[in-house]
């Protein structure tokens, strides 16, 4: 018989066995910690876009003109737009917004066709269901689209001759050449999925055994500190990798996302990022004290980082004070340096201020739970 | 410095805020005797037991454990003791084999000796049959041997146990101590609480707790005849109802 504490990484091994022993035991558990990363970036990835199509419109047709219908025309052959309905009396209109039949309506005033001819110009109108700011937003825009495409062919037809000297443009769009939306969204909500299913497991590892009691006898053992977060660490780690491989065949071989950085930095980012998660998890679980409050405290963490992500709305168009508490975000730090490689092929070069970063905060976190990880109440 | 006592309290003292938990207890504990601490609900035996295991860091006095002082040198008594929580502490999603290698492990034993251990242990407790179980599923008392088996399963100088037999059926209770005895042939100093008197005469000597203070400590025949007593109970009740002989 003999006691042997020489061999530390012995004792890391048993806790990192017997934690996996526990998740494989609760099957339901299992099945959703891997099913659900990949049920939910199917749906997120098709539900969140920014692009906006079959917007609802109503046409107030009062002039009914062969110009007034070539307009007509523009919106129905636009994916964005879904016309529900024409009317040449403009309380039609009003009627199809209020009772949400309509999310735009269109208004063609009389002689719209007779000004344009005579005078070069005619004004029309748009009216549009604003409470959701931010698609009314994107839908005036399209809608503008649509009418200065439609002026620039009624001005290069008639009036070739003599219309001013105007600046082409040229967009060539860089890195996602077709805006795919997937492309830029499953990156962003693979990061979403392993952080949210690591923080709240690691969140609630610790003081589950608190709440049981078992803390006590692990604690009464000569186990260090450090062996307990590590040995507690790495099944979280080691299974949300696993998730996020799941996740990184589906976006190569289903959503079909470019994979234009290497595979290898890819992993070794999503191994450093792990350890902010999952320390974070874990400080959480050694300062909590039931599992509600551990919970609650990594859903509110969670929730700040992930809408100040950059994922759902850009950084750039932030306010100044919350793009300097992006900077405190490893989940928007994350989503900037795996899109880079993803998407543009960035190399270790190109992103070791923000690879930097994500080290740091992972360290400080694993070495304040392991700080605060208490064997001895004081 | 060598000396038979293997415990050594002197004036330890934890308070929570205003109140005192335990007030100025002094005892020591032999090496290898059973050493009962008795003492109502709420007495401050479960805070006196986590200072000596190295969980709560005492508010003041003087205590070592098996050479080794409660207040700076935690870590060391760890690697001395074992410990029976009052709180059920195996893992209830585990079988009985899953729990016994895990804590062995972390104890350090080698594997072919957790194996061995496991395999006498199991044939001791009668629970051979049962060894892929999951905890879940025994009955309380079965749960109660195992947590104290799996408790001494690295031969600690002392084991520390908090109220072992709390809701365990009369016999069990006896084949329990029969564990405790066992453990003790083989040199184990044996620390143990409980409210159940009757238990008090199994030790070799107790001690009687009353709001955080040790009122008596002597031998269960020693302390009735002092108060004049039938049985441990009679002089608890004594003690209890603050009347020192």
């Amino acid at each position: 018989m003999s006691i042997d504490g020489r061999y530390p990484m012995r004792t890391i091994r048993f806790i990192i066995q017997k934690e996996f022993l526990q998740i494989f035991r609760n099957r339901l558990m299992l099945a959703f910690i891997l099913l659900a990363p990949v049920i939910q970036l199917v749906i997120l990835a098709y539900a969140a876009t920014f692009e906006i199509r079959n917007i609802d419109l109503f046409v107030v047709d009062q002039d009914k003109s062969p110009e007034s219908r070539a307009l007509i025309d523009r919106f129905s052959a636009s994916e964005n737009f879904r016309i529900i309905g024409y009317s040449d009396v403009e309380s039609a209109g009003d009627h199809a917004l209020l009772s949400n039949d309509a999310v735009m309506i269109l208004n063609l005033p009389p002689h719209t066709g007779r000004n344009l001819v005579r005078d070069g110009r005619a004004p029309v109108s748009l009216r549009l269901d604003a409470v959701d700011g931010f698609s009314a937003n994107i839908a005036s825009q399209y809608f503008l689209q649509i009418i200065q495409s439609h002026n620039e062919e009624l001005g290069s037809m008639q009036w070739k001759a003599d219309s001013p000297a105007h600046i082409g443009i040229t967009v060539s769009r860089w890195y996602n050449p077709e805006l795919n939306y997937q492309s830029y969204m499953v990156p962003g909500i693979l990061v979403l999925l392993i952080t949210v299913i690591g923080g709240f497991l690691s969140g609630m590892n610790v003081v589950r055994e608190k709440e049981i009691g078992t803390i006590e006898q692990l604690n009464v053992t000569p186990i260090s500190k450090t062996q307990f977060i590590i040995g507690k660490l790495t099944p979280f780690m080691i299974l949300a990798l696993v998730m996020f491989s799941f996740g990184l065949l589906l976006a190569r071989f289903w959503f079909e996302v470019p994979f234009e950085g290497s595979l290898g930095l890819i992993y070794l980012i999503a191994a450093t990022y792990l350890l902010v998660v999952l320390g974070l998890g874990l400080l959480v679980s050694t300062i909590t004290h039931t599992q509600q409050q551990a919970i609650f405290i990594t859903w509110f963490v969670f929730v700040i980082f992930i809408l100040l992500s950059g994922l759902f709305t850009p950084i750039d168009s932030m306010p100044d004070w919350a793009q300097y508490l992006t900077w405190a975000n490893p989940i928007a730090w994350f989503i900037d340096i795996i899109r880079r490689v993803m998407l543009t092929g960035a190399d270790l070069r190109d992103i070791w201020v923000s690879y930097f970063v994500l080290m740091t905060y992972g360290i400080l976190l694993i070495g304040a739970a392991i700080a605060r990880y208490r064997k001895s109440a004081a | 410095m060598h000396n038979d006592n293997i415990i050594e309290v002197s004036g330890l003292t934890r308070k929570f805020g205003n109140f005192t938990a335990v007030d100025h207890i002094t005892f020591e504990v032999k090496r290898g005797e059973i050493f009962g601490f008795l003492g109502a609900n709420g007495a401050g035996k479960t805070t006196a037991i986590r200072m000596l295991t190295g969980l709560l860091i005492p508010s003041t006095g003087q205590a070592t454990v098996a050479g080794f002082d409660v207040f700076t040198q935690t870590e060391s008594i760890k690697k001395n003791i074992g410990y029976m929580s009052q709180k059920f502490s195996l893992y209830s999603d585990l079988t009985v084999v899953e729990n016994i290698r895990f804590y062995g492990g972390i104890y350090g034993l080698r594997s072919r000796d957790i194996r061995r251990k496991t395999d006498e242990l199991l044939e001791r407790l009668g629970l051979a049959d049962v060894r892929n179980r999951l905890i879940d599923d025994l009955p309380l008392g079965w749960k109660q041997k195992l947590a104290f088996s799996t408790a001494v399963i690295h031969e600690p100088a002392i084991v520390f146990m908090d109220e072992p037999t709390g809701g365990v059926d009369p016999i069990t209770r006896r084949q329990f101590w029969d564990l405790i005895y066992e453990a003790s042939d083989r040199g184990t100093t044996i620390f143990v609480t409980t409210h159940y008197m009757d238990e008090a005469e199994y030790c070799d000597r107790v001690t009687i707790m009353v709001d955080g203070r040790i009122d008596a400590l002597d031998t269960p025949g020693g302390l009735k005849k002092k108060y004049g007593a039938e049985d441990i109970d009679e002089v608890f009740v004594k003690l209890a109802r603050g009347g020192v002989a």
